[in-house]
């Protein structure tokens, strides 16, 4: 039985929510160092674990997950291009390039600063990209996101070459890997900004969707396709700030997960946002479980292992002929 | 009543639009015909907005178009692209909800409803009505845009060449439908057609553009003569009374 597309988009939420929870369980009590079932209201030591890291790592991985896939589903459809998204765009990379600047500049400053500061440079970078794209008469769907990559490259260079001088290139590829390790409780606390950010973001949702079927469509049903289009990747921008300033960039998650969920649901944000946000949470609940007991007691940065899948996804997707709905 | 005063758009030293005057009724068929190039599209993307102008006003029952906040003058007047398109997977009934939303910003109430549903019937499109539109032919996917012009139920519909891709019996079908949008919902239908003859029969007044100026405007009976579109178009037509209606032959 072939099920219909409004069945499986009412369900759709609910499977991925289904598949959330469980990881999330799983994701909490898997690591290096055992939490006790039975004796967490006696022991202190194994409450202590389970609040100050594991339910901060876990909460970590949730918020930046469904953020990062939200940001890439707005990003894809302003583009009208199914491959731009924060890591194509050169968002991730200016995102660095910001907190860079403030790491040299002002050392000191509190980590909202830092996320700020980060955000204005991503929004900058994007819309330096957005702006080159619509230059551009030919727009390939190819051309489109690699223009971005290039951007993105360019950013990167100048950040590289500042944090040569300053001995912070160990620094800087700790933000372009994103790595949960770390997480303890109150240094992840920003992700839930992300995650509202991401929130605010289905309540726009017609205005993404009307602004994504052209300017024309936009104004003709009175919705203002600058503010959209601005809206929208502010949106993008906060959520790529923040994740980059608390865990590290993870490439290719905010270009993959709405190209799956949309290539099965369509193209209303609206409908489809929540599902995507979920499926973010749990690719990213998967890779960091595998990563944590691949080599156990170690273990390998969630970056790599969403970058590996990704990028594999991502040339499937490129080679994909049927894709060609993928032009603007 | 949709007034134009002296609206005037140029590309780099071409006029294209030059300086038009012109009052669009608040009720009736009213076509816009001319060649290749006349602007036509210019005209109508100015009168809705969708096009900045390089001089002159438009107003829509006193309403500035260019001034006014976009969604007050998205419930009083509707727009439907020459080159509608577009790559978003969003299916049929998705697309002609959004002609609501400038009634309900997005929250669909009961109303919205019905005028999905009277638009997706009006247009004989309610068999398609979950399929996603990139999986439709031509001329199904431009009754799902008129079907969401309609859905915006504003009082003026301007549609620039609605019956591209469509065949007879989808032609005559729309032009029917827009005859009994204008005689029995009183609403004001403005469009661009290139068949003369569906002009000539559907139309109150027909109002025709050469190089960017209106050189001809009136009833069906005074456009439609071998004079005036051969003044139009630089070409030879023979106008023949057919059934009462007036037809023009242009075929050799
Ligand atoms: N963006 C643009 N840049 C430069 N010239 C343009 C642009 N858009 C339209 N034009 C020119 O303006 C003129 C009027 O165009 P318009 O689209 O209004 O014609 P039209 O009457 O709708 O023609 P058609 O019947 O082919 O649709 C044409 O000569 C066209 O080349
Ligand atoms: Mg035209």
């Amino acid at each position: 039985m072939k099920l219909s597309r409004s069945t499986v988009a009412a369900v759709a939420p609910w499977v991925a929510a289904a598949a959330v929870l469980p990881l999330a369980v799983v994701s909490v009590f898997v690591g290096a160092a055992n939490v006790d079932f039975g004796a967490l209201w006696s022991d202190e030591q194994s409450r202590q674990l389970l609040l100050q890291s594991r339910l901060p790592r876990t909460f970590a991985i949730i918020l930046a997950g469904a953020a990062l896939a939200v940001a890439g589903l707005i990003m894809q459809h302003l583009a009208r291009n199914r491959f731009v998204a924060p890591s194509t765009a050169g968002t991730v990379d200016a995102a660095a390039l910001g907190l860079l600047t403030v790491t040299i500049l002002t050392p000191g400053m509190a980590v909202m600063g830092k996320v700020l500061v980060a955000c204005v440079f991503a929004l900058a970078g994007t819309a330096l990209f957005v702006m080159l794209i619509q230059r551009v008469q030919f727009k390939d769907v190819i051309f489109v996101p690699l223009v971005g990559i290039v951007l993105g490259g360019v950013y990167a260079a100048i950040g590289q070459f500042f944090a040569y001088r300053t001995n912070l290139t160990q620094t800087m590829s700790v933000w372009m890997n994103g790595d949960f390790s770390g997480i303890i409780q109150g240094r992840y606390e920003t992700l839930w900004l992300a995650g509202g950010v991401a929130l605010l973001a289905y309540l726009f949702a017609n205005w993404f969707t009307a602004a994504g079927m052209g300017k024309d469509f936009a104004t003709n049903i009175g919705v203002n396709f600058k503010w959209a289009m601005a809206g929208g990747l502010s949106i993008a921008a906060m959520v790529t700030a923040v994740v980059v300033t608390t865990v590290g960039a993870i490439p290719f998650l905010g270009l993959i997960v709405p190209n799956i969920v949309t290539m099965i649901l369509g193209d209303n944000l609206r409908r489809i946002l929540p599902t995507t946000a979920l499926a973010g949470a749990a690719l990213v609940l998967v890779c960091d479980i595998v990563g944590r007991v691949l080599i156990f007691p170690y273990e390998i940065a969630v970056g790599v292992i969403v970058g590996t899948i990704g990028s594999a996804i991502f040339l499937a997707l490129i080679l994909r002929k049927s894709n060609r709905y993928a032009a603007a | 009543m949709i007034t134009i005063d002296a609206l005037t758009k140029a590309y780099d030293e071409t006029v294209v639009v030059d300086h038009v005057n012109l009052q669009l009724p608040d009720s009736g068929v009213t076509s816009l015909i001319g060649p290749n190039g006349a602007g036509k599209s210019t005209l109508l993307s100015m009168v809705s907005r969708i096009l900045g102008a390089d001089a002159g006003s438009v107003s829509v029952e006193g309403v500035d178009v260019f001034k006014a906040p976009s969604k007050q003058v998205a419930r009083k007047l509707s727009i439907l692209r020459q080159d509608a398109h577009t790559t978003a997977r969003i299916t049929v009934r998705e697309l002609v909800e959004f002609g609501r939303y400038p009634h309900s910003h997005g929250r669909l109430t009961a109303d919205c409803h019905a005028a999905v549903a009277e638009a997706l019937t009006y247009c004989d499109l309610e068999d398609l009505a979950e399929r996603p539109i990139h999986q439709l032919s031509g001329g199904q996917r431009q009754r799902a845009y008129v079907a969401m012009v309609l859905a915006q139920d504003t009082r003026y519909v301007l549609l620039d060449e609605p019956l591209n891709n469509l065949d007879m019996v989808h032609a005559t079908g729309l032009m029917q439908l827009l005859r009994r949008l204008a005689d029995e919902k009183g609403k004001s239908i403005v469009l661009v057609l290139h068949d003369v003859n569906y002009a000539s029969v559907y139309s109150d007044r027909i109002i025709a553009m050469r190089n960017g100026a209106v050189v001809h405007d009136g009833p069906p009976e005074a456009v439609i003569t071998d004079h005036a579109l051969g003044d139009v178009y630089g070409m030879e037509f023979s106008v023949h009374t057919l059934g009462g209606d007036r037809i023009a032959a242009y075929f050799r």
